[in-house]
C-alpha cells in the first residue's frame, strides 16, 4: 500500500510537450511511473519521444489508454481549465504543479472539485511520490526510501530536507505528498492525514507547515480526535515578521494569526512531537519512534474506551449537525 | 500588493460604493483646491502612506478653514510618519487626501476575505468600527457577523439583508447599507482583491452608509489580468532592496538581523532563517532564489543581501535536487569572484554531484565555509558567529 500513487498508477501528463513538462515526464518515467498519455491539445496523433501517445483531450487519455491520474504542467492562466478537464474526464488523483494561479479561480476549481470524485493535489505543489512505486510530481527521487513514514508538507525544498534527513537515518517513507503552498488547495493537511491514518503500511506521520492560516491547528485537531499513529510536526517560520508575504501566497502571519509558536502550542496539545529545529527533523523521528512503541497505548479500561467512543461519536454529530445549518442557510 | 486609501476609493467608486467626496493632493496648494471644489465648511487631511494607525499618530487632521487644510497638508507632505504600522523608521508622506467631513452618527466594520479553512469568501460586519477587527475577534467574537459566499451563486442580496439587518439598521441606512455591502463585494471579486476592508463604515446624520477609509489588497497571481491595478503600484512605499530583488524576480524580504540568507525554495528559506536564529543568530532577510538557482540569480542575491551592512556573515542553503550541485556551485564561485564578497559565507549544497560541487566552492580560494547538511550548516553558523563576537 501507500497512498493516492502506486504500482497501479496509469499517468496522464497535462502540458508534456512543454519545458517542465517534458523534462519532468522524463524523470517520472525514469523512476518507473507507468506514464501512459500526455494531452495537448492540437497535438492529438503524435507521440511524446516516440513512445508515449498524445491525446487532444484527457477525455481520450482515460479511453484509450486507461488513465486514471493526472499531472498539470500548463500556466497559471489555463491550469484551472486542465484540472476541470481532468476531473470531468473520471480522473481520480489530480497533481497540479503549477504556480501562480489566481486564489479566485481555485475557489470555483475547489467547489467544482466538491462534487466530483476526484482528489486535487496543489497547486504549486512538489507532487507525490510513493518511493520505489512512483512518482507524480518534481522531486528529487533518489533522496526517497521505500518505508512506513507517511510525509505531508506545505512546501517543496524543505520536505526534500526532511526526507533526505529521514532516508539517511533508515527511515523510508510510504508516501510523500507536498500540499502547495498556495491559500486555496485542492488538499489539505487534514485530507492527507486521514488517508495516511487509514493506510495500514504508513506506521507514522511527518508533517510540515508553516506559518499563515490555520491549516495546521484543524490538522491537529483532527490528529487529536481520531490518529492513534504517532505523528511529528515542524512549523517553518517562527522567525517571519508579521504582515509579510513570505514566498508562498498562503505564508503570511495577520492580525497575530497564523504565527509559528500559536501552531506549535496546538500541535503539542494535539499529543502531535513537535520539532522546533528544522536540522533535527530526521532525529527526532528516530528517537521517538526507538524509544517507544510503534502505536500509542491506550489503556483499555471499559469507561475509558467509552470515553473514547463517545468523543468520537460526538465530534460525527457535530459534523452532520454543522451541515445540517448549511443546508438551511442556503434554503 | 497594496495600494494607498485614495486609490482604493477610486476603484470602489468605480463600482458604486458611496466614498466620501474627494481627491488626492500633492501641495499644499493643491489641497486647498480639492477642498474648494468639495465646497462645505469641514475637511478631513489625510497622509497617504501603506500603513496603519495613521490617527493616533497625526496623519489625520481635521480642518474647518482653508487656512487649515493649508496648514495641515504642509506639516504633512515631506514629513515623516511613525504608527505603530511603520515601525520606528516611519514613512515620508509624499500625498494627502483632502476628503468632505461628514456628521457621524455611528462607526461599523465591513471586511471581505479568503476563508482558507472553507475556501470560500467571507463578509465580515460588525458594529464595533474604528477599532481594529482582530480585537473585536478576541474580545467579543458575537460581535462579528459572517456570510460565506457560495461561489457558485455569489454574495446573495440576501446576505446583504442579512448582515444589515445585523447590524441594527433599518430605514433608508438600511438600504444604503445593502447597496453598499453588494456593491463592496462587485469591487473585491471583480479586481480579483485579496481583501477589501472598510474601517470605519460610516453611518452619517442623515442616513447616508460612506467608507471613511478604504483598504484593499490584491491577489498577485491575478495581476496579469489587472494592468490598471499594477500602474497603482507605488515604489516609494517599498523597501528600495525589495523593489531591485523583484526586477530579477527574486523574492526577497528584508529583516533587522545580521546573517544573511539565500536559499531555494520558500519552506526551506523559511526554516533557515529559523535555524540562524536557533544559532544565536538574527536572519537579516528572506530570500527563496527559485527553484533553479542559476548563477545570475545567485549573483543578484549576492549584491542584495550585500547592500545591507548589518550582514556579518551569509547562509546559502541550496537544496539542488535535480539541479545538479557543481553547476550551482560553479554559480557560487563565479558571483562571488564578481560581486566581492567580504565577510564569511557558509555554503550547503545538496543534490547530484554535491561533493563535486562542495570540491568546487573548496579549491575557489575564496572564503567559503562549506558544510554537510543541514545541521553541520547550523553549527558553522555558530562557530562564525563567535569568531566575529556577535553570539
Amino acid at each position: 500500500m501507500a497512498i493516492l500513487v502506486d504500482k497501479s498508477t496509469r499517468l496522464v501528463v497535462q502540458g508534456i510537450t512543454g519545458g517542465e513538462g517534458s523534462f519532468h515526464t522524463r524523470q517520472m518515467i525514469e523512476y518507473g511511473t507507468n506514464v501512459v498519455a500526455g494531452v495537448v491539445p492540437g497535438k492529438g496523433g503524435t507521440f511524446f519521444d516516440d513512445k508515449i501517445p498524445i491525446f487532444n483531450t484527457v477525455r481520450e487519455a482515460v479511453e484509450k489508454e486507461g488513465a486514471n491520474t493526472s499531472i498539470i504542467f500548463v500556466p497559471a492562466p489555463f491550469a484551472p481549465d486542465a484540472i476541470i478537464e481532468a476531473a470531468d474526464a473520471g480522473i481520480k488523483v489530480i497533481v497540479c504543479i503549477t504556480e501562480g494561479i489566481p486564489a479566485k479561480d481555485m475557489i470555483q476549481v475547489y467547489e467544482y472539485l466538491k462534487h466530483t470524485n476526484s482528489r486535487l493535489i496543489g497547486p504549486n505543489c512538489p507532487g507525490v511520490i510513493s518511493p520505489g512505486k512512483a512518482k507524480v510530481g518534481i522531486m528529487p527521487g533518489f533522496i526517497h526510501k521505500e518505508g512506513t513514514i507517511g510525509v505531508v508538507s506545505r512546501s517543496g525544498t524543505l520536505t526534500y530536507e526532511a526526507v533526505k534527513q529521514l532516508t539517511e537515518l533508515g527511515f523510508g517513507q510510504s508516501t510523500c505528498v507536498g500540499i502547495g503552498g498556495d491559500p486555496v488547495i485542492g488538499s489539505k493537511f487534514t485530507d492527507i492525514i486521514k488517508l495516511f491514518n487509514e493506510d495500514p503500511e504508513t506506521e507514522a506521520i511527518v508533517m510540515i507547515g508553516e506559518i499563515g492560516g490555520t491549516a495546521e491547528e484543524e490538522a491537529a485537531e483532527f490528529v487529536k480526535n481520531y490518529v492513534d499513529k504517532p505523528v511529528f510536526g515542524f512549523i517553518a517560520g517562527r522567525t517571519a515578521p508579521p504582515g509579510r508575504r513570505m514566498g508562498h501566497a498562503g505564508a503570511i502571519i495577520s492580525g497575530g494569526k497564523g504565527t509559528a509558536q500559536e501552531k506549535m502550542k496546538a500541535l503539542a496539545d494535539a499529543g502531535i512531537h513537535v520539532i522546533e529545529n528544522p536540522a533535527v527533523i530526521g532525529e527526532t523521528v528516530k528517537k521517538v519512534l526507538s524509544e517507544k512503541p510503534k502505536r500509542k497505548v491506550f489503556v483499555m479500561s471499559s469507561s475509558s474506551r467509552k470515553a473514547t467512543q463517545k468523543k468520537k461519536r460526538k465530534s460525527s454529530t457535530k459534523k452532520n449537525k454543522s451541515k445540517t445549518n448549511q443546508k438551511q442557510n442556503l434554503e | 500588493m497594496k495600494i494607498h486609501e485614495y486609490q482604493a476609493k477610486e476603484i470602489l467608486k468605480k463600482f458604486g460604493v458611496a466614498v466620501p467626496k474627494g481627491r488626492v493632493a500633492f501641495t499644499p496648494e493643491e489641497a486647498v483646491e480639492v477642498a474648494k471644489e468639495i465646497g462645505g465648511n469641514v475637511w478631513v487631511v489625510k497622509a497617504q502612506i501603506h500603513a496603519g494607525g495613521r490617527g493616533k499618530a497625526g496623519g489625520i487632521k481635521l480642518a474647518r478653514s482653508y487656512d487649515e487644510v493649508y496648514e495641515h497638508a504642509k506639516n504633512m507632505l515631506g514629513a515623516k510618519l511613525v504608527t505603530y504600522q511603520t515601525g520606528p523608521e516611519g514613512k515620508i508622506v509624499k500625498k494627502v487626501l483632502v476628503e468632505q467631513g461628514l456628521s457621524i452618527q455611528k462607526e461599523l466594520y465591513v471586511g471581505i476575505t479568503l476563508d482558507r479553512s472553507t475556501s470560500r469568501n467571507v463578509v465580515m460586519v460588525s458594529s464595533e468600527g474604528g477599532v481594529e477587527i482582530e480585537q473585536i475577534a478576541a474580545e467579543s467574537p458575537e460581535k462579528i457577523l459572517k456570510e460565506y459566499v457560495d461561489p457558485k451563486v455569489g454574495f446573495m442580496p440576501y446576505q446583504a439583508r442579512r448582515l444589515a439587518f445585523g447590524l441594527g439598521l433599518d430605514g433608508e441606512a438600511f438600504k444604503n447599507a445593502v447597496k453598499f455591502l453588494l456593491a463592496l463585494y462587485k469591487a473585491y471579486e471583480e479586481t480579483d482583491a485579496s481583501l477589501a476592508e472598510i474601517n470605519p463604515l460610516v453611518l452619517t446624520t442623515d442616513g447616508q452608509v460612506l467608507a471613511l477609509d478604504a483598504k484593499m489588497n490584491f491577489d498577485d497571481n491575478a495581476l496579469f489580468r489587472h494592468p490598471e491595478i499594477v500602474e497603482m503600484r507605488d515604489i516609494d512605499e517599498e523597501d528600495p532592496l525589495e523593489v531591485e530583488a523583484s526586477k530579477y524576480n527574486l523574492n526577497y524580504i528584508r529583516l533587522k538581523g545580521n546573517v544573511g540568507c539565500m536559499v531555494n525554495g520558500a519552506g526551506l528559506a523559511m526554516a533557515t532563517m529559523d535555524l540562524i536564529k536557533l544559532a544565536g543568530g538574527e536572519p537579516a532577510n528572506f530570500l527563496d532564489v527559485g527553484g533553479g538557482a542559476k548563477a545570475e540569480t545567485v549573483e543578484q542575491g549576492f549584491r542584495i543581501i550585500l547592500s545591507d551592512p548589518n550582514v556579518k556573515a551569509i547562509l546559502i542553503n541550496i537544496f539542488g535536487g535535480i539541479v545538479r550541485c557543481d553547476r550551482v556551485a560553479q554559480g557560487v564561485v563565479e558571483a562571488a569572484r564578481k560581486v566581492g564578497v567580504n565577510v564569511p559565507v557558509v555554503v550547503r549544497l545538496e543534490g547530484t554531484n554535491a561533493e563535486e560541487g562542495a570540491k568546487i566552492l573548496k579549491e575557489s580560494g575564496l572564503n567559503f565555509i562549506v558544510a554537510n547538511g543541514f545541521k553541520d550548516a547550523a553549527e558553522k553558523v555558530v562557530n562564525v558567529l563567535k569568531e566575529l563576537g556577535i553570539n
